[in-house]
């Protein structure tokens, strides 16, 4: 065995100290199998099932340890997502009540801990979030699904392959509904003492990802599940890190350091450095939704659909684009242009201040005799894109037409709970107008929860109080159209009649910026809030 | 002393109680919902009214602060409305964590603050006097979290040299006292203990200006005495005043600055804080602003003790 002197040991620690300190490649020495993601989350989405977080906790945690009976097709950049079979490989309504579904269950498929996924359990996973009484029900997973599915009235087991689901009135979005409910194993929180909170510390569904480690507030490491029941799924990279960090510079510093290879929604000022820095910037249109969502109680200013039009052909939104460093996709409607729900709307919502100031005149108004209005703002918020300079930017285009725009500011907890409770409460101030990004991915999420007169609060969050009768039916008649063809018609009729009327201010829909290392291949940025992370490598 | 520590202890109660009432008061009356932590953000009013039942917010406060209080005494601070972790559990990690920077940034703060404090005192109305006290009101003037992005900026974004962010590369669990760990906790430090380095120097300063201009000073030149024989006085009749400054700080700095530790995601008291508030989560923000209080009114206790027994002519009332 050798021996090392003084001066052995001092070279050897010097190479060490300054490797550490001056490359940065032996710093943060990367094994090139492990991805590792900061996301804009405060703490990692809970691993129990049904997460929290949003559409986040979804995105990385949800559909990775987990699946659902629907699952979205997340592999086309190009094409707008569409449903596809995941632990359910068919379902239907029954032709003679539409209102009974059946769902045939994908067999052969296992759990992490190599229990049997069939329907059974996926009636038990209903029942911990829909029935208070049940042992294995969770307020936190109850809180995050119930508001899914709230046309579900019953379900069953008919066999072990065969599920069925009761709406309470007929309702063809439901495949929509259950592709947010994710399936937990029913053996391990057994192993795990009937305790969700120690079920947490090891978790186990059906996913393409499997549990390793997990560390409140700091980690979770994911590692592939080489036995994923969709070969084609099965991740291509051994690990997957995932990181919380809120703080938008913090993640910045770290891609730029090596710490990570990804980071979610870098800051529009940063991408330019970033991609100086060789990073890779990836963006793409995805169904999201940046309005203002007008008040139509009695007395509101928006109640014209002169002034709607005028205000909607006041906004400059290619100049809001440069001003957001081309990180937004101007708006014409609720969804994008590119939807398969848009239609062909007879209104072009675009920048025309001639036509908006004289549709102003008419309606009585001009910059010398203004209208005024009062609208909520935050100044920050999940999906909120850059809200004080975007909702600054409208208020003087507004002011250029004749409407005075006076902003109500509240923290993004305090505007939500604003527009649960709607317009009319005290909460929202008697502002005539909230400005809430919307989830638009589903016809119900992107349109009818907003505009139908059977979801006023509290029951729903017609925020507005808006009431047409024609839009209702409009309505009706997607949630009545079995036929996915007819959906899609019946959804584009009731857009372009959103449109036309212009029932919303319509702004902008985000890109969702991320940026990745170089070293990050295979990434498919789908038009979807969820993505696939099967597919990326680190080269 | 026996007695005297009887007495503060007994006057911690009020204190205690005090900040529990304020800061339940403060979280109710701020707009937002308790329940935001656990909802969608797209959820009904209705289901928003189910899980209010559920959860007991439903419940008058003075029930709900009683019940909370209640447990509180017996040691259990309740759970995390989001997580479901035991606030104990939670603030008890954080307070680690954020005691190892504290520490540090302290031991880095009280050494430069201190040695900055007694040139400039030493060397009153000199150029070094005036690079000194420029160095102290830097630190405290520059806002901390503006030098911990400029230091990330340099340091981790450009140079590569050390991480920016996290606990080690395993995460705080996983600590260990290696470089590879301790260089995540290089920047946070240095950032941390520019504050308490610019007032435990500008503090330092005045008491060594002042002592100096004492007449015992002159007594003691006068009898010949050296330079360190002065400068060993001088530091005798500093270090109770320099001791209680530095136990202050380390008492703001045990609180976990809120923006430091976002800045560099470090898992203290201040990341935690930060997202019970923005999370609305009412018993981990409860839970942790009172070991907050109480580690700040045991410091204070262990600052006096330690004052007394470093100078005798300080009295206990």
């Amino acid at each position: 065995m050798g021996t090392m002197d003084r001066r052995d040991f001092l070279a050897a620690g010097t190479t060490l100290a300054v490797g550490a300190l001056v490359d940065p490649g032996m710093a943060f020495a990367q094994n090139t199998t492990t991805l590792r993601i900061a996301m804009t989350a405060a703490d990692v989405p809970l691993p129990n099932g049904q997460t929290d977080q949003g559409a986040e906790g979804m995105r990385f945690v949800g559909y990775t340890l987990f699946d659902s009976l629907v699952l979205w097709d997340l592999s086309s950049a190009t094409q707008p997502s569409r449903l596809v079979p995941g632990l359910a490989t068919s379902w239907a309504p029954d032709p003679a009540d539409r209102t009974r579904w059946i769902f045939k269950i994908r067999e052969g498929v296992k759990f992490h801990d190599g229990s049997v996924f069939d329907a059974s359990v996926a009636v038990w996973n209903f029942d911990k979030l829909l029935k208070d009484d049940a042992p294995q029900f969770d307020r936190r997973q109850a809180a995050q699904g119930r508001s899914r599915i709230p046309g579900v009235k019953a379900y069953r087991a008919i066999d072990p392959m065969t599920l069925e689901i009761t709406t309470a009135v007929p309702d063809a979005l439901l495949p929509y509904s259950i592709a947010w409910i994710v399936m937990s194993s029913r053996a391990r929180w057994e192993a795990s003492g009937r305790n969700w909170d120690n079920f947490i510390r090891n978790p186990s569904g059906t996913g393409p990802w499997r549990f390793d480690r997990y560390q409140p507030r700091e980690r979770l490491e994911l590692v592939r599940n080489p036995d994923y029941w969709n070969k084609n799924r099965v991740p291509r990279s051994e690990r997957l890190v995932l990181l919380p960090m809120p703080e938008a510079n913090t993640r910045v510093a770290a891609l730029r350091s090596g710490q990570v290879d990804w980071i979610e929604a870098p800051p529009p000022d940063a991408l330019e450095s970033l991609r100086r820095a060789g990073m890779q910037v990836v963006t793409n249109v995805y169904p999201h939704n940046w309005p203002w969502h007008f008040s139509r109680v009695e007395g509101s200013p928006w109640n014209d659909v002169r002034v709607r039009r005028a205000a909607n052909l006041a906004i400059d939104r290619e100049g809001m684009k440069t001003l957001l460093g081309g990180l937004m996709v101007p708006a014409k409607g609720m969804v994008p242009p590119t939807s398969q729900w848009f239609g062909k709307p007879t209104f072009d919502v675009k920048f025309d201040p001639a036509a908006a100031t004289k549709l102003m005149a008419e309606a009585g108004f001009s910059r010398a005799k203004p209208l005024a209005v009062k609208a909520i703002i935050s100044p920050s918020g999940s999906g909120q894109m850059q809200p004080l300079p975007m909702n600054e930017f409208i208020q003087q285009n507004l002011a250029a037409i004749g409407i005075k725009v006076d902003f109500e500011v509240m923290e993004w907890n305090a505007l939500l709970a604003s527009w649960r409770a709607g317009a009319k409460d005290g909460s929202s101030r008697g502002a005539h107008s909230t400005n809430s990004s919307y989830f638009s991915q589903d016809p119900f999420t992107a349109l009818i929860r907003h505009l139908d007169s059977s979801l006023f609060p509290p029951t729903g969050t017609n925020w507005g109080y808006y009431r047409d009768p024609d839009l209702d039916r409009l309505f009706g008649a997607i949630r009545t159209s079995f036929d996915p063809a007819a959906q899609e018609q019946a959804v584009q009729r009731a857009h372009e009649k959103i449109v036309d009327d212009a029932l919303f201010l319509f702004v902008a829909h985000d890109v969702n910026p991320r940026a990745m290392s170089p070293r990050v291949k295979g990434f498919v940025q789908a038009q979807n809030w969820f993505q696939d992370f099967s597919p990326v490598v680190i080269g | 002393m026996l007695i005297y520590l009887i007495k503060r202890f007994v006057y911690t109660i009020p204190i205690m109680l005090g900040v529990a009432i304020v800061c339940f008061a403060l979280v109710h009356l701020a707009p937002g919902d308790p329940l935001v932590s656990v909802l969608p953000p797209d959820a009904s009013q209705d289901l928003k009214e189910q899980m209010t039942k559920l959860y007991g917010f439903d419940r008058p406060y003075h029930e709900q602060f009683g019940r909370w209080a209640g447990r509180a005494v017996q040691g259990d601070l309740g759970t995390s409305i989001r997580t479901g972790r035991p606030v104990v559990a939670e603030v008890g990690k954080a307070v680690g964590n954020t005691l190892m920077l504290a520490a540090v940034a302290t031991f880095i703060g009280f050494v430069l603050g201190t040695l900055f404090g007694f040139v400039a005192g030493y060397f009153r109305d000199t150029w070094i006097d005036k690079a000194a006290s420029a160095l102290s009101v830097f630190g405290v003037s520059v806002p901390h979290y503006w030098l911990g992005m400029v230091l990330v900026i340099i340091f981790a974004a450009q140079l590569g040299w050390l991480p920016p962010t996290g606990a080690g590369p395993g995460g705080s669990d996983a600590w260990k006292w290696n470089w590879e760990h301790v260089r995540h906790m290089v920047l946070p430090a240095i950032t941390m203990s520019v504050i308490p380095m610019g007032i435990i120097a500008r503090t330092v300063r005045a008491l060594v200006a002042e002592i100096l201009s004492q007449e015992f000073i002159a007594g003691l030149r006068a009898k010949g005495l050296g330079d360190f024989g002065i400068f060993r006085h001088v530091v005798k009749n500093a270090a109770p005043t320099a001791l209680a400054v530095m136990g202050i700080q380390l008492g703001y700095l045990l609180g976990g600055s809120i923006l430091i530790e976002t800045v560099f995601s470090w898992p203290g008291t201040g990341l935690l804080l930060n997202d019970a508030i923005f999370q609305r989560d009412l018993p981990l923000l409860q839970g942790t602003i009172l070991v907050l209080a109480m580690f700040f009114v045991v410091l204070n206790l262990a600052v006096d003790v330690m004052q007394t027994s470093l100078d005798p002519r300080i009295e206990r009332s």
